[in-house]
This record gives C-alpha cells, sequence and structure tokens, in this order.
C-alpha cells in the first residue's frame, strides 16, 4: 500500500499529533537551522542577490501572463525534436497518461526522479494499481518509500528522519525491494548513503522506462531541466529507452538565457550551494532524435493543470505559482519548525503549503481552508524567497475568502495564531485559548500584541481584514463539516 | 466533449493575467568582486572552488602528464570518440574507446572517464559537457567512479550568464559542480552516491 494524503485532518489537528512528536520536532529544527545557516551564507556571497530576486520575480510574472503562448511554444519545440507533448487536466488525467504509456513498453518496474508533481498526483500509487512498481531514487525519496512514509519537505522529503531510524528503515525494507542493506550498517549517513548507491545501482542498469518531473520548462527551446545532487536523476534521464516527463504548466521559463537567473538562484537558497552537483538539460531526442546512443529513445512530455489554472485566475493567490520549490519558505518558518510537514497534509508544506494548496484545490475542504491560517503572519517567507512571493499579502486575502465563503460565515474576527506551537503541546492550547480570550476583534490599522505575535505587528501595518485563529476557526466550522 | 489541451488553454485566457512588464535585470552578468578580463584571477577562482568541493585541480601546460597522474590507480578509461589521442599518451592502462557504443555493464564496470568540456563556470567550478567531440555520451560519464575532465583556460566564463549564452540547448546538457553528493540524511554532507564519486580537473592554459 502506498499511503497518501488523501482524508488528512485539517491542521489544526495534525498540527497537535506532530508537535507531541518530540523526535520528530528535533529532528525538523536540527535540520531547518542547519539549512537556514547555510543559504544565509551563500545568498550573503551574492551582492546583487536582490536584483537576482527581482529578475525572478518579474520573469515569473511574465510566465504566468504568456502562459498560452509559452505551452504552445513548448509543445511545438518538443514535437519537433522527436517528442511526444500530452496534456492531462487533473492527476486522474495524468495519472492514466503516464499509466498507458509505461503499459505500452510491457515494463512492471520502472525507475523515477524525485518529483513533487507526481507526489501530488500521487502517479505512484496509480501505477501499483495497474500492477507498476515505480521505484524511488533520490536518496530522502527513497527513505520515504521505503518507510511506507509521506514527504515533509520539497527539496529533503524524508527530513523528519534521523540517521537510526533511516537505518532502521534500510535493514528492514531494502531485502524486500531489491539487494539487502549490507550486514553490520551502522547509522553513519555514509554508510546509508551507500547502501542507497548498492541497492538502487542495479535498479538503474536494468530499468527501460523512467519518469522524472523538471525543475524548469524553457518555453522558447522546449528545453527541460532537472536540478539534482546524487546523480540518480542522471541514471533516470540516461540510461532508460523510454523517458516520460510530468511537469505542471507553470514551470516554464521564457528564454534559455532565463536560467541565468533561476539556476543562480535555486541551489543557494535550497541548499546552500552555489550550485547543485547536476543540472541536467535536453530537448526531445537531442539532434540526433535518439539514434546516437545518447539518452532515451524515447520521450515523452505529459502537461499537468491539476488546479493551476485555478490559481492563476485568483488576482492575488497566483503568484504562488512562481514558486520553484526551493524550501527556503519552510525552513525559515517558525511553524513549519514545530509542526514539520505532514501537518499539511499536503506535499507542499510550509508557508508555500499554506496559501498553493487552497489556491490549487479550493476553499470547499475544510482542510484547505484551514491552512490559511497555519501562519504567525511573522513575514520570515517573504524574506527568504527568490520569486519574492508576498506571502501574507495571500494569506490574508485567502482568510478573507475563507470568511467570506458563505460556507463558514463569519460571527467573528480574531487574530490567526499559532503561537502555541511555538513551544509544546500545553503551551500550543494555552497559547490558543488566550487568543480566544482576546475575542471579537475587528484590528485597528496597527496594533502590538504581546509575546510571540509581538515581533510582526511592530514593524507591520496590518491591514484590517477579517480574520480569526484557525483553531477558533477549526471550532467554528467543524460541526459543518460533519 | 472538449480534449485536455483545448480545455487547459481556455482556462488559461478565462484567468485573464494582465499583461506583465519586462523583468528587471539588474543583475550581475559575472563572478561578483573580481574583474572578469583579469583571466589569472578568474582561473584561480574556478580551481578554488573545484578544490573546495573536494575535486582534484591539476595545472598543466599540456595533458598528458597531468591526465596519467589524475588517473593514477586507474585500470582502465572510458575514452569518448574525438578524444585526442595525446591525452593518454602517458598513460599505461586499459584505453576503452566508446566505438562502437560499450555495453552498459562495460561502463559500469570501467574505473574512470577521460572528457573535454565545452565551458566551464569559475564562480561555481561548474563542468558543462554538451556531448560533442570527446565529451561523450552521458552514460558514459556518469558510471565509472572517477571522472577527469580537461579544460581549456579558455573555456571558463567567471560566472554562469557567460557559460549559457555560448551553449546550444538543443543539445544534452549535463553541468557537473563538484562529485554527486546529498545531505539528505540529517543535512550532513556526504559525497559520492550514484554519480563518479572523485572528479578530477586537468586545466590547460
Ligand atoms: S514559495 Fe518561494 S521560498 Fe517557498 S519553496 Fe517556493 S520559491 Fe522557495
Amino acid at each position: 500500500m502506498t499511503r497518501s494524503f488523501l482524508g488528512w485532518p485539517a491542521f489544526p489537528e495534525a498540527a497537535e499529533r506532530e508537535v507531541g512528536n518530540r523526535q520528530l520536532r528535533e529532528n525538523v529544527r536540527r535540520a531547518t537551522h542547519t539549512i537556514r545557516g547555510k543559504r544565509a551564507v551563500l545568498a550573503a556571497e551574492r551582492p546583487d542577490w536582490e536584483a537576482l530576486r527581482d529578475a525572478a520575480a518579474g520573469i515569473k510574472d511574465q510566465v504566468l501572463a504568456n502562459l498560452e503562448s509559452h505551452l504552445l511554444q513548448v509543445e511545438e519545440k518538443v514535437t519537433a525534436a522527436g517528442g511526444t507533448v500530452h496534456w492531462a487536466r487533473d492527476a486522474a488525467e495524468a495519472n492514466r497518461i503516464v499509466t498507458d504509456l509505461v503499459r505500452a513498453t510491457g515494463e512492471r518496474e520502472i525507475v523515477k526522479v524525485k518529483s513533487m508533481l507526481t507526489e501530488e498526483i500521487g502517479l505512484d500509487a496509480a501505477l501499483e494499481a495497474a500492477g507498476i512498481n515505480a521505484r524511488e531514487t533520490d536518496l530522502a525519496a527513497t527513505i520515504v518509500q521505503l518507510g511506507d512514509d509521506l514527504p515533509s519537505h520539497v527539496v529533503v522529503p524524508a527530513l523528519h528522519r534521523n540517521r537510526t531510524e533511516i537505518r532502521d528503515i534500510f535493514v528492514r525494507e531494502m531485502g524486500r525491494h531489491g539487494r539487502p542493506a549490507p550486514e553490520g550498517l551502522t547509522d553513519e549517513p555514509a554508510e546509508l548513503a551507500e547502501a542507497a548507491r548498492l541497492h538502487l545501482r542495479e535498479k538503474f542498469l536494468g530499468a527501460k522506462v523512467a519518469v522524472s518531473g523538471a525543475n524548469f520548462l524553457v518555453a522558447e527551446t522546449g528545453t527541460l531541466v532537472v536540478v539534482e545532487s546524487e546523480g540518480n536523476g542522471r541514471m533516470c534521464l540516461t540510461l532508460a529507452d523510454t523517458l516520460i516527463s510530468v511537469v505542471g504548466i507553470e514551470k516554464t521559463v521564457p528564454s534559455w538565457q532565463d536560467l541565468e537567473v533561476f539556476l543562480q538562484l535555486l541551489a543557494r537558497n535550497a541548499t546552500g550551494e552555489r550550485m547543485a552537483p547536476y543540472t541536467s538539460t535536453w530537448t526531445g531526442l537531442g539532434p540526433s532524435k535518439g539514434a546516437d546512443g545518447d539518452g532515451p529513445q524515447t520521450f515523452h512530455l505529459v502537461l499537468v493543470d491539476n488546479g493551476r489554472t485555478r490559481a492563476l485566475a485568483d488576482p492575488t493567490g497566483r503568484q504562488a505559482l512562481r514558486c520553484i520549490r526551493c524550501g527556503a519558505c519552510m525552513n525559515i518558518c517558525p511553524v513549519y519548525e514545530r509542526t514539520g510537514g505532514h501537518a499539511y497534509g499536503s506535499v507542499y508544506p510550509g508557508p508555500i503549503g499554506a496559501i498553493l494548496n487552497p489556491l490549487l484545490k479550493g476553499l470547499d475542504d475544510p482542510q484547505t481552508a484551514s491552512l490559511p491560517y497555519a501562519s504567525t503572519l511573522c513575514g520570515a517567507c517573504n524574506e527568504v524567497c527568490p520569486v519574492r512571493i508576498r506571502f501574507t499579502d495571500v494569506l490574508l486575502d485567502l482568510r478573507a475568502q475563507v470568511a467570506d465563503g458563505g460556507k463558514h460565515p463569519v460571527e467573528r474576527a480574531a487574530l490567526g495564531a499559532v503561537g502555541g506551537v511555538m513551544e509544546h503541546q500545553a503551551a500550543w492550547k494555552a497559547a490558543v485559548k488566550s487568543i480566544g480570550l482576546v475575542g471579537p476583534l475587528l484590528l485597528p490599522r496597527k496594533i502590538r500584541l504581546p509575546g510571540p505575535l509581538g515581533g510582526w505587528t511592530d514593524s507591520r501595518t496590518v491591514p484590517a481584514i477579517p480574520r480569526e485563529s484557525f483553531r477558533t476557526w477549526w471550532k467554528r466550522t467543524e460541526g459543518d463539516a460533519k | 466533449m472538449t480534449d485536455a489541451r483545448t480545455e487547459i488553454l481556455r482556462r488559461i485566457r478565462a484567468a485573464a493575467v494582465p499583461p506583465a512588464v519586462a523583468p528587471p535585470r539588474h543583475y550581475l552578468r559575472h563572478a561578483p568582486g573580481l574583474d572578469e578580463t583579469d583571466r589569472p584571477t578568474v582561473l584561480a577562482l574556478f580551481a578554488e572552488r573545484l578544490t573546495e568541493y573536494g575535486a582534484t585541480v591539476l595545472r598543466a601546460d599540456t595533458a598528458a602528464a597531468a591526465v596519467a597522474q589524475a588517473l593514477d590507480g586507474a585500470r582502465s578509461v572510458v575514452a569518448p570518440v574525438g578524444l585526442p589521442d595525446e591525452w593518454t599518451a602517458d598513460w599505461s592502462g586499459e584505453v576503452l574507446v566508446d566505438r562502437p557504443l560499450l555495453e552498459t555493464a562495460r561502463l559500469d564496470a570501467a574505473d574512470a572517464v577521460l572528457t573535454a568540456c565545452t565551458a566551464a563556470v569559475a564562480e561555481s567550478g561548474t563542468l558543462i559537457l554538451d556531448g560533442g567531440p570527446g565529451q561523450g555520451r552521458r552514460a558514459a560519464t556518469l558510471l565509472p567512479d572517477l571522472h577527469v575532465c580537461v579544460v581549456r583556460a579558455s573555456q571558463v566564463h567567471s560566472a554562469l550568464p557567460g557559460a549559457l549564452a555560448v551553449l546550444d540547448p538543443g543539445r544534452p546538457l549535463t553541468f557537473i559542480s563538484g562529485p554527486s553528493a546529498t545531505a539528505d540524511i540529517e543535512m550532513i554532507r556526504v559525497k559520492g552516491v550514484h554519480g563518479p564519486r572523485r572528479l578530477a580537473v586537468v586545466l590547460l592554459p
């Protein structure tokens, strides 16, 4: 069975459970603080950092304004280079297309490059239902898959696991899926990585079909770009006969030269490196159309909407589609640090998850409607986002939409807060209660709050939009949902 | 029933996104803190960044002796089509020419691969291969555990924008910035997962 976020509880409930897990909190805290530190050093190294961010935001806005022509360009260029382009309105359609393509090859086991989109649409489970075993090959994705777990971060999906947990998963599971873990495996990270190398090597060498996502899709040239560290991406993109790339329609960038902006921002912001070890780019089947023995002989590109056009229609929210999945917003987020990624009930956790999931899926579901409340509005994410997404604007706008939605009529408005997550469960409840005691509150233009919420109100003018804490909101609407 | 393509394009038009202004491009086109025309400084930065990754950097006037030194300990090396013969002249191990195409298992069993590159970036210590003469197909630079790459000084750009401008996006490209690595376990950097675990660069004038 492949686990999924289907039917996941709303954020307050899920968060309360996760916050009680001491080990998880410690793992997440350590990992996020490490990446934060590395990122800060590498961003500071570029005196033109803010200019790169300006350019990235501006280019992505051009993408959103010209999406139709970009996609048509991609289709034309990929087709001309020997690839086949497919379009999928939603997850079910995308899964059906990929499943049919794999079935046509007759293969029962395929390899995958880590892709958040294929996690979003639940591709592994769909393939499994069709009798096809899709093996993840990124180390963290392998840890998640072997542990029958769910991803908790967009860059490091197994960030919630420590080395001992990983060792135990490898020892227990590797043998059931291929080459077993070496005898006497310790929990040294280098040994664990070596165990994964050995386990996956035979899968790469035998794989006939690979599935990937893409970090960028260049409209002008039809070029796909995959950025990775381990070489598992290169293995999949190079050794399989058939390559199927499943890409969200918002991943385009207008021109080849625009990559100079995104490739300089992405690794610095994601992992605190100047460039990730490997960046692979390809256009269809290349100049020889696959005849030179370099790379696959068949290439399929599946362009997926799955809610992106819904987000695009939201004037404030559409900026969330600029996201290049660097993970910096989750690494910096005080709420994510306490709850980990699973509380968000989606492969997109943290601040981007709090806005992107409701924008992709709509606010009718109590789970997605709870996410805009999963924030203290401290604005730290605004400061690190390489494409300058204004999270606080979008969060407030979405809260207003929840309040105005009719489904959850506004009886009162209180300041949204997750202050309690900051410490532990008892403090969480106490803080939530204290927020509750603030009672009906329409915010004046400027307000000073005590405690963990004080910081942002010192420096920021608060727009007077009706808001309430997500816990208050949850309590109030829980009955409606049932 | 409309097809998916028509429907997605219709939804995009219906979203009515207003036109966007041209993006500001005030970022640097060269590596910060140096004069791009000062070649010795650019090359020194390239060597420094590669060394930081744990790559070996050998600067030499001609390739043969440095290549032999970089390949020390290897018994076999994959030689892509178009690789200059003189690069392996000083080395006594087995040279596996990739024509006819070597079997995947043969590539996997080889100790090393020797290639040229098409461009390089000093600031990030990046090598860029486009499958042209002497660079090999992608599988050849992936499976052997040691990659030795010969770079000419004139191929080194100080920063990424200069390198992107000379590349052909129609070709399959691989940008290599240090050896394969992961930080997926507790954010501790481990060198060497699936790609070559060792990288050596021979930098020619
Ligand atoms: S929203 Fe911004 S900071 Fe967060 S993952 Fe996306 S690009 Fe990175």
